[in-house]
């Protein structure tokens, strides 16, 4: 910040205005870049970020699309992702994007304008009890009411945010906080001694895994979206663990990208539509080490029948993860880097003792999964399989090492299984909430953060129309995102189930009236390219990136066709059904299975 | 973990915690959000100097339940420390109640003879009434409340505090920086 030659300028005692506060304090904790939108309660801070040139704001079209745009940001850089909205519509219009962000561990920060203290509780205009409607969708959240306290919150917020696992953090604003005086503290002043996570492993757990591991006769990773938090650093010492084991590995919908898909010892992704050989390895090995993943319930399938033979090591930064849905027998509470870290030395120091011969039975069984394919499909004539889509669109782009963001349902499926991800930081979806609308803002946050990256949001028509005002952010800026969307007029996920549950009654899930999909693109000032026939594809593709702007590619898709593999809810991992042919009067559609959702 | 007993337990849980706004509200949430009971809770400021108060809450569930509603103390940013007194004990629980009993002469004469074996203590009198103190364990409170039919209780929760060296104490840097720093 200019000063006018005070010489001691970051002293505690410095006084400035509660927005200069703000403002130099998400300058020291290295923000660049703000998604937000204005309104009355943070007029004095949008004014102090008017004065600098710092930080950059980029103008969003509603507030949940800005909290999805830190989301992609965070996500595809590994930095804290900050919002600003006003108090009152703007706060409340953040709350699908913060749970997303607490169920997906995003680290987020989101500044919201109050109306100021002494009208806290009136009804007055705009406002809303932003910290009570926030408390349960936030990993933490904060009422500033003293001006002495700001810049204490505001370190300890980003502090929150990045520690441990990653969440997001509200910092509410009252405009009289904001336009009064307050004194300025640095991070280094700030006391955030209060949280500070474990992140060391405990050397005897370390020791216990290990011994399971040298006997395992049957083992398999299971890794999540833990290790991309975790960082690269982690994600290069599992590739370089799991190599040395020679252990087969599946991931999570949000861990893909945490080791190579090309890898032969990657057996693709588990859960509900994940691979036979993940999903049967899971039932069956004999050692189950995961790390950085929840066992939640898209994975697990019915719980009585998960994995019902194997000894489970489980890595996790948060305590509260580990023995929730299923009983572990070693668990380590750590940061993955470091707990892998301790593996790989443990592992080496016992190499010489450690039988390769062990696991050859147990890939040949997994060789005999795989020759199942389940993700097998077939295109014939003119009408494009989805599949097919994903697969084009992945050979004429896997040289340019793409960031890829999809929305909620069918497409995000077929995506995941047939857009393999080599590296970390890649692949952003919405897990835990299933958000749709999530894909496109997200795109936007990670080409903000990634310029020359190409960015691509594949996406179903539903889900994008949720979050479609967006294209005017992405004209605004000159994004060049490549929107990749899979039009089938149907909520395909939805009528998925209710095939398959509701005795194919399609109730409300069938789009009536879409809007032609070129001409939105066009009425943004985009580009718009609509493709019918799988002959046209390749060219529409190549369209698609030549293009330097932001381009919505309307892929017309066969209606009908659903995601398979599939645990249907309430089955275990061998119940799995393969294909359509596959689904049985008996078996694993339960009534149970029906309950959930 | 791996052979955690599916059956049900009370459990009494001491929480130390930042003395700020919402906290009750973030141990409260925790549990309704996640469908855990509360039997009974109390908080009350217990350290002046660094602004700690303790939250003492029964609660029942599997182990498996207890140890999660643990994790998910433990990870509140305002929490210092959780302990569980049924698993750390020894411990000494105890719960205050005022109790009223209204009615004829010969009544309140066999309400004063039960409070006086029982240890409880008379507070308040008033024509056709008394108020009755009494500190103790809950069974013991509800042995009294069942013996004297009163038409009206308020009891205050359990407090509880280990015995001999089990005690809930902040970590030391909390204290430290707290204590140095210019106070709140």
């Amino acid at each position: 910040m200019p000063d006018s030659g005070r010489p001691r300028a970051e002293t505690a005692t410095e006084t400035l205005t509660g927005s200069q506060v703000v403002v130099r304090a998400l300058i020291e904790q290295g923000v660049e870049v703000i998604f937000g939108y204005p309104g009355g309660a943070v007029l004095p801070l949008y004014d102090e970020i008017f004065k600098q040139n710092a930080i950059r704001h980029i103008l969003v079209r509603h507030e949940q699309a800005a909290v999805h745009a830190a989301e992609g940001y965070a996500r595809s850089t590994g930095k804290v992702g900050v919002v600003l909205v006003t108090s009152g519509p703007g706060a409340t219009n953040t709350v699908t994007g913060l749970t997303d962000a607490l169920m997906d561990s995003v680290p987020v920060v989101c500044l919201t304008g109050q109306v100021p203290t002494h009208m806290i509780g009136n009804d007055a205009f705009q406002e809303a009890d932003t910290v009570g409607i926030t408390r349960p969708c936030t990993k933490h959240n904060y009422l500033v009411k003293r001006p002495e306290d700001l810049a204490q919150v505001l370190h300890e917020a980003f502090h929150v945010a990045r520690s441990g696992r990653p969440g997001p953090v509200v910092v509410d604003l009252p405009k009289n906080i904001l336009m009064g005086q307050a004194p300025y503290r640095t991070a280094r002043e700030a006391r955030l001694s209060r949280y500070r996570p474990r992140r060391d492993p405990d050397p005897d757990r370390i020791e216990q895994a290990l011994d399971l591991m040298v006997e395992a006769e049957r083992p398999i990773f299971y890794v999540g979206g833990g290790l991309i938090n975790s960082g690269p650093v982690a994600c290069e010492l599992l590739t370089e663990f799991v190599r040395a084991t020679g252990f087969p590995i599946t991931l999570t919908l949000m861990g893909l990208g945490a080791y190579p898909a090309s890898d032969p010892q990657f057996l693709g992704m588990l859960g509900m539509h994940g691979t036979y050989e993940a999903n049967m390895a899971m039932y069956d090995c004999d050692v189950m080490i995961a790390i950085g993943a929840r066992f939640d319930d898209r994975v697990t399938g019915r719980l009585d029948g998960f994995s019902p033979r194997s000894r489970r090591i489980h890595v996790d930064i948060d305590p509260s993860s580990i023995n929730k849905n299923v009983p572990v027998d070693v668990a380590i509470v750590a940061d993955a880097e470091r707990a892998l870290a301790a593996f790989l030395e443990g592992w080496r120091r016992r190499a010489h003792r450690i039988d390769p011969r062990r696991i050859e039975g147990w890939w040949e069984q997994i060789r005999q999964w795989r020759a199942v394919d389940s993700l097998g499909f077939r295109q014939e004539g003119e009408v494009i399989k989805p599949q097919y889509a994903i697969r084009r669109l992945h050979e004429h782009v896997r040289d340019l090492d793409p960031i890829v963001t999809t929305d909620v349902g069918q497409h995000q499926m077929w995506a995941a299984q047939h857009f393999p991800i080599e590296k970390p930081r890649r692949w952003l979806t919405s897990g835990g909430l299933g958000t749709m609308g999530y894909g496109f803002p997200a795109a936007i946050g990670a080409q903000i953060a990634h310029p020359d990256r190409l960015v691509i949001n594949i996406t179903g028509d539903a889900s994008w129309v949720m979050m479609m005002q967006e294209m005017s952010t992405a004209i605004q800026y000159r994004l060049p995102v490549k929107i990749f969307m899979l039009n089938n007029r149907w909520m395909g996920m939805v009528r998925q189930w209710q095939d398959l549950f509701h005795g194919s009654r399609r109730a409300e899930s069938y789009m009536d009236a879409l809007p032609d999909f070129v001409k939105l693109a066009e009425a943004f000032g985009a580009k718009g390219i609509r493709v019918e026939k799988a002959s046209g594809l390749d060219a529409a593709i190549e369209e698609m990136l030549a293009h330097p702007g932001p381009v919505l590619t309307e892929v017309v898709i066969d209606p009908f066709e659903n995601v398979y593999p599939m645990i249907p809810g309430g089955a275990a991992h061998n119940e799995i059904i393969l294909s359509p042919a596959d689904k049985r009067d008996e078996g694993p559609l339960s009534e149970e299975g029906m309950v959930l959702v | 973990m791996r052979n955690a007993s599916q059956q049900e337990r009370r459990h009494t849980i001491c929480v130390l915690v930042d003395n700020e706004p919402g906290v009750l509200a973030r141990v409260i949430g925790l549990f309704s959000g996640r469908g855990y009971n509360i039997e009974s809770l109390t908080v009350s400021e217990v350290d002046h100097v660094n602004r700690l108060s303790r939250i003492n809450i029964v609660t029942t569930g599997t182990e498996q339940v207890i140890e999660q509603i643990k994790a998910l103390l433990a990870r509140l940013v305002p929490v210092h420390r959780v302990q569980d007194l049924t698993v750390e004990g020894p411990a000494v629980e105890r719960e205050l109640a005022l109790v009223k009993v209204l009615g004829d002469r010969e009544r309140l004469v066999q309400a004063l003879r039960i409070a006086d074996f029982m240890h409880a203590r008379l507070v308040d009198s008033t024509p056709g009434g008394l108020i009755f103190e009494m500190t103790g364990s809950s069974d013991d409170i509800d042995a009294f409340i069942a013996l004297v039919e009163p038409v009206e209780v308020s009891r205050a929760g359990v407090v509880a505090i280990g015995r001999g060296g089990v005690v809930l104490e902040p970590p030391p840097d909390v204290v430290a920086t707290q204590t140095k720093g210019e106070g709140r």
